[in-house]
């Protein structure tokens, strides 16, 4: 069986394929959340007393913790992006490696912070704000999870020798699924954590 | 310059369906067989969601529950929509034909991400086989899964959403590579207005799966939360609103009415003005009206739920903005029409069906309105009369598009031609029979029969037995139609590159067409429907 060869056989027309169909693909994340961010704004409006007594339960400190260490590994990623268009590979792996490990920061601070509630006997079906609160919470834990997956298999395409100043489409690419997750972070943490 | 530049042309002259064993399938990153996988699977749960409907049938002959018990009778109708709608209707045009067709169509040898392809092949058959593990507990809730009976039901609710949401994945990801494929790997010389109009409909409905697709994805797995972990988005014991279900749950499931019907229109573009032998009528009109549907389509969903407690203002605004729907659609069908005039029409099997889908669509068109306006949906909701409706539009418009598609691209698929006396014979099966099952339901639901009972009261009983009579004759011509496919692919004669003497692309590579489709990519300088010019 002969294997389609067409795919990369021009690399501009691959990467603009590329960027096209991740650009895409985000759309369609912004729209998963967003049926439940419509679902927030719909509470929020019937039970404005509720969200407001609520929200004083999160740990505030936590999540700004959290929102300081995702913005640095975004950061990190356009390093590691930058560096790889120069061709420096270790710089690239070490960036990204980094990101990954803030990531794992990041969904510790998360396990605290789940497991504080549950200790306190709240869980999903506490109330409303709280059934919003862990979807959200969680569908981007998740989110965090997956990216910090395809990370590492970015990683290891560069120590395999795949990645280059002249190839970097799967490291762009990746990254900007990464800033995505950041993004979202960016939306949660003042809804669910600061606005009273 | 798109799709080219490649030295070597990779074609070694073999059609695509030389390779044998499971193997050469299952792990094949060719568009066609992933198209060609697409068909078989999705016709496999048409036949079986057919056999449901005739189970219903059967039950609705007499008034009273002889047959089935009444739960039995909501696990049918459950099963019939849910497999019709999921698993055959959404993916059989565009995942089977378009995977099939769209890389042909546009010059290109693959689609741009052939792995994903072959991928999203993959969650499509963990989703169906995941629905068929739900059967263990069969589904009882009908296809739209409205809370809060849904979040209650003892049925397996949770694992049938998570199939749901693997089925709403593999289409996403097929409607994304669809996108890219139009946008970077046309040939060159295909400018967007040399576009044929099926690619023009399968790049419609692929912006609309793309966008509605998540919502109803992250809609399942609320519904699935709602069950697992008590949240109470949906439940009003715990200050939820099962109306924001219905929203959420409508605002894909109407655009995906589009995403059954867009690619079906497609079909029917093409294959009226091969069999007029006339330049398409309005080609940019039907082009741009597709976009409009596209857009128009999210915009309506409400009209769903007149019924459910609304604010007056908001049923008035979708009610308003419902009829706009129309103006698009009917453009198709007068350029269709136009294109007909004085054409040179000859009814060979695939024109008598995209004829058939335009009857059949008008009428599921006009009766419409009826349901449109807030006055008459009320009387007519959730009688026969919306059965009916989308029978007509569903039934009547994709799946008649989807039958004329198979009898039009069947020699390029298969490299045989199929018995056409055969094939006119099952198409005046098909016509009659589902006239009689499905007009009959519009006079059962004006007098007021409601739908989804086993039972019913006396006074319907003929308009029942007519209609079940009718379905019979239905699944004969359907079941004659599947044997003479068969019998085309064992021994039909060899099919020439272009029978019809069709001008898009795809008839100027073999039949079937070998594995990187062609030996050199075509320079395309015209449009593909100059029929009946002196080089025609």
């Amino acid at each position: 069986m002969s294997e389609p060869s067409h795919e990369h056989a021009d690399p501009a027309v691959a990467f603009e394929s590329a960027k096209l169909g991740v650009w895409t693909f985000l759309a369609t994340e912004v729209l998963l959340f967003g049926a439940l961010f419509t679902a927030y704004t719909v509470f929020r409006m019937k039970y404005p007393e509720m969200f407001r007594a609520e929200h004083e339960k999160l740990d505030r400190v936590l999540g700004a913790v959290n929102t300081v260490v995702l913005i640095t590994s975004s950061l990190l990623v356009v390093f590691g992006v930058d560096a790889i268009k120069r061709g420096k590979a270790r710089l690239f792996e070490a960036c990204f490696g980094a990101t990954i490990l803030l990531a794992g920061v990041f969904l510790c601070v998360k396990y605290a912070e789940y497991t504080a509630k549950f200790h306190h006997g709240i869980y999903p079906r506490t109330n409303l704000f709280f059934s919003i609160y862990f979807m959200l919470t969680g569908l981007h834990g998740i989110h965090v999870l997956l990216g910090m997956g395809v990370l590492s298999y970015v990683i290891l395409l560069s120590r395999r020798g795949r990645l280059s100043a002249s190839y970097y489409t799967p490291a762009e690419m990746s990254g900007l699924y990464w800033h995505f997750v950041d993004l979202v972070w960016i939306y949660l943490f003042p809804l669910l954590y600061l606005i009273g | 310059m798109t799709g080219v530049g490649r030295p070597e042309a990779e074609g070694n002259g073999r059609g695509y369906l030389a390779d044998r064993g499971w193997r050469s399938w299952a792990f094949t990153l060719d568009h066609k067989r992933i198209g060609a996988m697409y068909l078989w699977t999705t016709t496999v749960f048409f036949l079986i969601g057919g056999v449901f409907a005739l189970l219903l049938r059967l039950e609705l002959l007499s008034p009273q529950a002889r047959y089935f018990s009444n739960h039995a009778y909501n696990v049918f109708f459950t099963l019939h929509g849910a497999m019709m709608i999921f698993l055959f209707v959404i993916p059989a045009i565009p995942s089977g034909l378009g995977n099939f067709l769209i890389p042909l169509h546009i010059g290109a040898r693959d689609v741009a991400f052939p792995r994903l392809n072959l991928a999203s092949y993959w969650v499509f058959a963990a989703g169906f086989l995941v629905i068929i593990g739900s059967l263990v507990a069969p589904m009882d809730t009908g296809w739209t899964f409205y809370t809060p009976y849904s979040a209650k039901s003892a049925a397996a609710v949770t694992t049938l959403s998570l199939g749901i949401f693997l089925i709403g994945m593999s289409s996403i990801l097929t409607g994304l590579n669809f996108i890219v494929t139009i946008h970077k790997l046309r040939a060159p010389g295909m400018t967007w207005h040399r576009l044929p109009l099926f690619i023009w409909g399968m790049y419609a409905t692929s912006i609309i799966q793309v966008v509605a697709t998540p919502v109803v994805g992250v809609t399942f797995l609320l519904l699935a939360a709602e069950r697992i972990f008590g949240v109470g988005f949906f439940d009003p014991t715990k200050g939820g609103d099962p109306v924001l279900f219905q929203h959420f749950f409508w605002f894909y499931s109407h655009p995906v009415v589009y995403v059954m019907i867009l690619p079906a229109m497609g079909i029917v573009s093409e294959v009226i003005p091969v069999f007029s032998r006339k330049p398409i009528f309005g080609y940019k009109a039907i082009a741009y009206s597709s976009m409009a549907i596209a857009f128009i389509g999210f915009l309506v969903w409400g009209h769903h739920m007149f019924t459910s407690g609304m604010s007056p203002l908001a049923n008035k605004i979708f009610s308003f903005l419902t009829f706009f729907v129309a103006v698009p659609t009917a453009v198709k069908v007068f350029n269709w029409i136009a294109t007909l005039y004085r054409g040179s029409i000859t009814f060979e099997s695939p024109m008598l069906y995209a004829l058939t889908f335009i009857f059949l669509f008008i009428v599921g068109g006009l009766t419409g309105p009826f349901l449109g306006a807030m006055a008459t949906n009320v009387q007519l909701h959730d009688t026969y009369f919306v059965v009916a409706h989308f029978h007509y539009t569903m039934m009547g418009g994709t799946v008649m598009g989807f039958f004329a598609g198979l009898h039009y691209w069947f020699p390029k698929m298969t490299g045989k031609m199929v018995n056409e006396k055969v094939a006119r014979a099952a198409w005046a099966l098909i016509f009659v029979g589902f006239n009689v099952t499905f007009f009959t339901m519009f006079i059962a639901g004006t007098r007021g029969m409601p739908r989804r009972y086993a039972e019913y009261l006396p006074k319907f009983q003929v308009e029942n037995t007519i209609s079940s009579i009718g379905s019979a004759v239905l699944a004969a011509g359907i079941l004659v139609m599947c044997w003479n496919f068969l019998q085309g692919l064992r021994k039909g004669a060899a099919a020439p590159a272009n029978p019809w003497r069709a001008l898009s692309l795809e008839w100027k590579a073999a039949s079937p067409p070998e594995t990187e489709n062609f030996h050199e990519i075509p320079v395309v300088t015209e449009w593909p429907y100059g029929y009946g010019t002196p080089k025609a």
